[in-house]
């Protein structure tokens, strides 16, 4: 190295020492950066698959509102997924701000974990749920089955389209929504298992996710019956152009996808008043507005009668009135050996 | 000098080290990896996650649709490779690239547009499921979908060996007075069967591992057509780790223990030859 000191070398390596220092000083300034002079945040937001749209209007609207609050500039990013691949990213160290995953069950999962703390579902209002959604029928167009409770999805020559509920969220929601239907109105246990024993016979493909059963249904045309997310139904109903209906039992589950803090990720990266105040933006009346919008049930009870045309009233149960809580609800039916594992038993 | 290095490029520790470190870090490392998370288990939560009736039945589907697929390639891809190397004709090129394309195209996409062609009112359906031949969401659909996945190694492992075929052999053959099915099955075909059984050694492991192109074709409906990767998934829903893993362990260890019994044969049929 020293064996040749010329001028020209010496100088050469003073700016590249003068340009490390300068790169490491700049670094440094960037890991600063949350709590130095210059306002700026960044939140990500990891959620679910069909509320890109729905979290992008929120943002849009979020962002506007608390720089001119705070002064602070927050910049939004967005996660999409399948719910709990999701989780599962976070708990693998995704660094997620917030959470809003469709599931309990995900939320549940990552605050075991010790990311999020376990009173969580106490901390934001409405048990941090700004919106809700229920599982709903779609059928083609005059409902030429007449399809219009529960009891008719197991009509002989009825082929009802839901995913696989070991696979998808959507897919054990209509579970315990068909279950409850049963008895919550006075069926017996016995009688839910042989209603939905019957049920899954006419499921002639069970996709392994909610996109897949929508394509089913729409694309190829296969099966009477789609049991959907309140919010994709009336997408995928507007999207068909007359091709298909809604149409609302009287008693359906209500889908609870609860959002949340990562309290040890906004505690590490010193966001946590503006993922807060990114969360609280929802339960505003411009966010619950958002949320009518994107047909998601807004849990401010006046916006949600003020949207009452897309809204109707119907009973929604809680999985309390079917179960202690959601994983006992997963063990007892869909879990292994629980009820959904017997239906396809070939000793039946 | 004692030793003279008689390889062309030097280096040799150097790319070894290479070879083995990345081998190490890519493939070695995360299947290692699989095998501990397993490891996480009791024996008995292992067999309970490994050995359900349910899951047997994936195992038995998911290995004989593969090696259905892959016996399929074998002729389908012999064919194909045989047509690309001895004919002329137009458009050659643009077939011969053709074969490529399984592996481009995203599985699932494959999947899906397979299950939209045999569905009822599908292009191919609309004729073929009157006849009683239903190829979305039955076992026909998975073979299927595993014949377009795995083609591709067949053709391009068979090619090359067609290519180098020294045609004197023939001619020497048939001027011998043998019949052209006795050229093609006593001369061309023992030169054939290492590339052939490489081939179908990788299409019927392609096959074995395939997620997304199955799920949408297959119906998914237990014991009848759900693959091994579905409970893989399932499990994964649930967060159950170790369960998940399990599985993948038995899938690892049972086409592990098919792949070395192809390649000594693969060994075995090169030394019969010589």
């Amino acid at each position: 190295m020293a064996h040749n000191p010329t001028g020209g070398t010496a100088g050469r390596r003073t700016a590249i020492t003068a340009l490390i220092v300068g790169a490491l000083g700049l670094l440094a300034c960037g890991k600063s950066r949350p709590g130095g002079a210059a306002q700026e945040v960044e939140l990500l937001n990891v959620s679910y698959d069909p509320t890109r749209e729905l979290w992008r209007d929120l943002n849009e609207k979020f962002i506007a509102a608390y720089e001119k609050e705070s002064g602070t500039k927050v910049t939004l990013k967005q996660s999409h997924g399948g719910s709990s691949t999701q989780a599962r990213a976070v708990i693998d160290g995704l660094e997620a701000d917030v959470v809003t995953l469709a599931s309990y069950l995900d939320t549940d999962a990552i605050s075991k974990k010790g990311l999020i703390q376990p009173n969580w579902i106490d901390k934001l209002p409405s048990r941090s749920l700004p919106y809700t959604s229920t599982v709903i029928f779609v059928v083609r167009k005059g409902n030429p089955k007449g399809i219009k409770d529960w009891p008719d999805l197991i009509k002989p020559g009825v082929e009802v389209i839901t995913p696989n509920p070991k696979t998808s969220g959507n897919g054990y929601l209509s579970f315990f929504s068909a279950w409850g239907s049963v008895v919550l109105r006075g069926g017996s246990r016995d009688d839910a298992i042989k209603y939905v024993t019957q049920l899954y016979k006419q499921v002639p493909v069970l996709d392994s996710g909610a996109r897949g059963a929508t394509t089913t249904f729409v694309q190829k045309k296969i099966g009477d019956v789609h049991l959907a997310w309140e919010n994709e139904a009336h997408l995928e109903v507007r999207e068909a152009k007359g091709e298909l209906e809604l149409v609302y039992p009287p008693i359906s589950i209500r889908a609870e996808p609860h959002v949340a803090l990562v309290d040890s990720n906004v505690d590490r990266r010193n966001t946590r008043k503006a993922a807060e105040a990114y969360l609280r933006f929802a339960y505003t009346d411009e966010g619950q507005e958002i949320a009518a919008k994107h047909f998601y049930r807004p849990t401010n009870e006046a916006i949600l009668k003020k949207h009452a045309a897309i809204f109707p009233e119907l009973r929604l149960f809680a999985i309390t009135e079917i179960a202690k809580d959601f994983p006992d609800a997963h063990k007892q039916f869909i879990g292994e050996g629980g009820v959904f594992d017997t239906i396809y038993s070939p000793k039946k | 000098m004692a030793s003279v290095n008689r390889r062309v490029l030097p280096g040799f520790s150097l790319t070894l080290g290479y070879t083995v470190f990345y081998l190490g870090l890519l493939v070695l490392l995360p299947i290692a990896a699989v095998f501990v998370k397993a490891g996480s288990l009791s024996l008995h939560d292992f067999l309970g996650a490994v050995w359900t009736e349910r899951a047997r039945a994936a195992y038995l589907l998911t290995f004989g649709t593969s090696f259905l697929a892959a016996l399929t390639n074998v002729v389908l891809g012999a064919l194909i490779a045989w047509v690309l190397t001895r004919y002329t004709f137009p458009g050659k090129r643009i077939l011969d690239s053709l074969v490529d394309l399984p592996l481009a195209l995203p599985t699932a996409v494959g999947g899906l547009v397979y299950a939209s062609l045999y569905v009822e009112n599908g292009w191919l359906g609309r004729f073929l499921v009157p006849l009683g031949i239903r190829g979305a969401y039955t076992r026909l659909g998975i073979v299927l979908v595993l014949v377009f996945v795995g083609l591709p190694f067949v053709v391009r492992t068979v090619q090359p060996v067609l290519e180098d075929l020294d045609p004197e052999a023939e001619e020497a053959s048939s001027s011998l007075g043998a019949t052209r099915w006795q050229t093609f099955a006593f001369v061309i075909l023992p030169t054939l069967y290492p590339a052939l059984i490489t081939g179908f050694a990788l299409a019927f492991a392609r096959s074995i591992g395939e997620y997304g192109s199955v799920v949408f074709i297959s119906g998914n409906m237990p014991f009848k057509t759900e693959i091994a990767p579905i409970l893989i998934v399932a499990r994964l829903e649930e967060f159950a780790y170790g369960e998940a893993t399990a599985i993948a362990v038995v899938l690892l260890v049972i086409s592990f223990s098919m792949l070395l019994v192809v390649n000594l044969l693969e060994s075995w049929s090169r030394r019969h030859d010589r």
